[in-house]
């Protein structure tokens, strides 16, 4: 029996593995990918071009716009004369905020009164314009407390001490690159196991497969191994370049780490077999790997966080092995996670695994008898 | 020429006879666009006001009493109070919190020090770095109030201070449905011109049926011809879908012109198109021209056309390569569609833009294709 499932391993991989495109396209997208979004997956704002409309002509308010000049987030400061400059650079995107500051300015805080000035943002990036939104108003404070200052004011008693937790810069690569280590495993199980067999139906060897003397479950067997195998390498080469490219901490267990792996492997395995059991051509099964894994990362916690989502959303996550997964990872990463915490995750897991194997065997005896 | 068009038509008619039988076409026009749509719209919320924090309060002075409170009256935060700190990093290890804001029992004592000022420890959780710097910028908001009162209620002179008065324009409730919609209109609409289209044409090569099609009086132009203009009217199709779901259903404003979004799309559709015949030229595998058109197509449309990401903020060469990204300039010229209206000068630049690209894309496509015929 195993030297069998073993023969039918060896042609899997040799089928995976023999065409260099193949190949290529094995390791290469993965390294694309992960470069690409590392990089660029950043909800960080910076390098932002402002535009200032000063109707003052007090040395006040040319003092606080100096200091928005001085500051590294806004890489360039435009002038503007007019209200319709301001609209016309807010519409054609070359400026994400507007300083307007209107005549009475240094007038209302010479006679100590409170001086306004309107911050106007382009709502179409309300997330980056409300980022903005946060350094310009960290500018206006420190201008305030040094005006306090200078007019001989008490300065406040109380000071807030502001300590970020297992990422004190807040790099935003320490975050999106473990979340990558379980997504690119995810993409490359599941596209190798759909693949494989929808591949035979449509060449139709499948029918020389089942002619064989092999069992269906010994088919499937054959079928799973080299998916595993290969998910697990893709696993490992994203984890080695997030330990030592992007120098990600590493101060969890690793054992724990690919344990957690190796099961969520298989649950994709379950996935990735159903969808290809259900399809009957290559490009059918590449198109439902598709449609099945957008949502699958979406809702999964890797861009934005599950608690925002209405509640119908966030029951849903419930039955996605990546959302357990991407906890695992980032918590092994960056927090220490303990043990307790990473079997409260597993065993999500290894139940949906079950469930996919049983329902995806089940489909596939089906389908050949 | 009158043969030549009779010739597309048939074409046409085989591939639509194709895309009707084949469910996956229909998946990727029809029902994918709405599981999109409605994941965008309300599965992804960038908006914070439901950050968890923990709360330790060990000083029991009138400040920090009020102190307590003007965190609790922070429309942004769920606060759980308690004095068990052990148990409260542990929530913030495991994911439970955002956050724990401490004040210390020699809080009003240090206040009374002319030398020293009373602390407020806040600690976020940087494993996730946006939600961090949201816990970190409202609890020093809910400080700033706490500041304003104590100010009031003391009677002292009030201190000349500028306010800082924003506005959001366009999207004054700061709804970021309002502009992820647009953007995954531009996701959908890549996904059926790039990578179903790379996926028909590669698996006309890898089943050889190509072959058959030139023992016929059919050219390879006329060939992409009428692939192309099969499915220029399915991406049109779904796209019509999708932008009557997203002011339909999810409600959002369309300030635009229907006109002027209808030549975006398919100046959009044409470049998207050519990306996806170019790969299926180039490849003329399925499994591999759809890998090429996942990294090449569908990652740069959601990853580098500011549609989530902003652009400026990523790398110099990152920032290079995103200029010839086509997705980049569909997603401006849609959310300037929906939420500003028909910005002339704007709009004309990204149509220009997405004009150049096809016109490059053509440009190729031909001279392989003609080097194939040979």
């Amino acid at each position: 029996m195993f030297g069998k499932i073993y023969a039918l391993i060896v042609k899997e991989f040799i089928t995976i593995l023999q065409d260099t495109k193949t190949r290529i396209v094995l390791i290469s997208p993965p390294i694309i990918q992960l470069f690409i979004f590392a990089f660029a997956a950043t909800l960080d704002v910076e390098n932002v071009t402002i535009g200032v409309l000063n109707q003052d002509y007090g040395l006040q308010s040319s003092e606080l716009i100096k200091r928005f000049e001085g500051s590294r987030t806004f890489s360039k400061v435009k002038f503007f004369n007019s209200h319709k400059q301001i609209q016309e650079n807010i519409d054609n995107q070359k400026v994400l905020m507007v300083i307007h500051i209107d005549d009475n300015f240094s007038k209302n805080l010479l006679s100590h009164k409170k001086a306004k000035v309107q911050l106007l943002l382009d709502g179409r990036k309300s997330n980056s314009a409300q980022i903005v939104l946060g350094y310009a108003s960290k500018i206006i404070d420190q201008y305030n407390s040094d005006l306090a200052k200078e007019l001989g004011f008490k300065p406040a008693d109380t000071i807030v001490i502001p300590r970020n937790w297992f990422n004190p810069n807040l790099i935003y690569k320490w975050f999106t690159v473990p979340g990558l280590v379980a997504i690119l495993t995810l993409v490359i199980t599941v596209v190798i196991t759909s693949l494989s067999i929808a591949r035979e139906r449509e060449l139709g060897t499948f029918e020389q497969l089942l002619v064989s003397p092999m069992k269906p479950i010994e088919i499937l067997i054959g079928k799973t191994v080299p998916a595993i195998v290969l998910g697990m390498f893709e696993g490992t080469l994203i984890l080695c370049a997030a330990i030592f490219i992007f120098r990600v901490p590493f101060t969890g267990s690793l054992l724990a780490l690919y344990f957690s792996m190796f099961l969520f492997v298989l649950s994709i395995i379950g996935i990735g077999l159903f969808l290809s059991s259900i399809c009957k051509t290559q490009q059918q099964a590449l198109l439902s790997v598709f449609v099945f894994m957008s949502p699958a990362v979406i809702m999964s916690g890797f861009a934005t966080p599950i608690e925002n989502m209405p509640y119908i959303f966030q029951l849903s996550t419930i039955v996605n092995p990546l959302r357990y997964f991407i906890v695992i990872v980032r918590g092994i990463f960056l927090k220490e996670l303990p043990f307790v915490e990473i079997l409260k995750n597993i065993y999500p897991i290894a139940l949906i695994a079950v469930f996919n194997l049983t329902l995806a065997t089940w489909f596939f005896r089906k389908r050949i008898e | 020429m009158k043969k030549k068009i009779n010739r597309i038509k048939a074409l046409i008619r085989k591939e639509f006879f194709q895309i009707i039988r084949d469910p996956s076409s229909i998946l990727i026009a029809g029902i994918f666009p709405l599981i999109l749509l409605v994941i965008y719209g309300y599965g992804i919320s960038l908006d914070m006001n439901n950050l968890k924090i923990g709360l330790i309060i060990e000083d029991t002075s009138d400040d920090a009493i009020s102190l307590k409170r003007s965190f609790i009256n922070s429309r942004f935060f769920h606060i759980y109070e308690s004095n068990d700190e052990k148990k409260l990093v542990e929530d913030l290890i495991a994911f439970k919190l955002h956050g724990i804001v401490k004040i210390p029992f020699y809080f009003s004592y240090y206040m009374q020090r002319p030398d020293l000022k009373g602390p407020v420890f806040v600690a976020s959780d940087g494993s996730s770095p946006n939600t961090a710097s949201f816990v970190q910028n409202y609890s020093l908001g809910a400080w700033q109030n706490f500041l304003a009162q104590k100010m009031v209620s003391s009677g002292s002179p009030p201190i000349p201070n500028v306010e800082a008065a924003p506005r959001f324009w366009y999207n004054e409730e700061l709804n970021s449905r309002y502009f992820l919609v647009p953007g995954s209109i531009a996701i959908i609409m890549t996904l059926i011109g790039t990578l179903l289209t790379a996926l028909v044409v590669a698996r006309e090569w890898e089943r050889g049926t190509i072959e058959s099609i030139m023992t016929t009086p059919i050219t390879i132009k006329e060939f992409l011809i009428a692939k192309m203009i099969s499915y220029f009217c399915l991406g049109l199709g779904s796209m019509i879908f999708s932008t009557a779901l997203a002011i339909l259903m999810f409600g959002l404003p369309f300030r635009g012109s229907f006109f002027v979004l209808s030549i975006v799309s398919s100046v959009f559709l044409i470049v998207a198109l050519g990306v996806g015949l170019l790969i299926s030229t180039l490849s003329k595998n399925q499994f591999i021209a759809s890998q090429i058109s996942i990294v090449s197509g569908f990652l740069p449309a959601f990853m580098l056309s500011g549609f989530i990401f902003e652009i400026s903020s990523m790398p110099v060469l990152i920032r290079a390569i995103t200029t010839i990204i086509p997705a980049k300039y569909m997603v401006s010229a849609l959310q300037t569609l929906f939420l500003v209206g028909t910005v002339k000068r704007l709009i004309l630049v990204n149509v220009s833009v997405m004009l150049a690209l096809a016109f490059i894309l053509f440009v190729i496509i031909f001279l392989k294709s003609r080097k194939r015929l040979d």
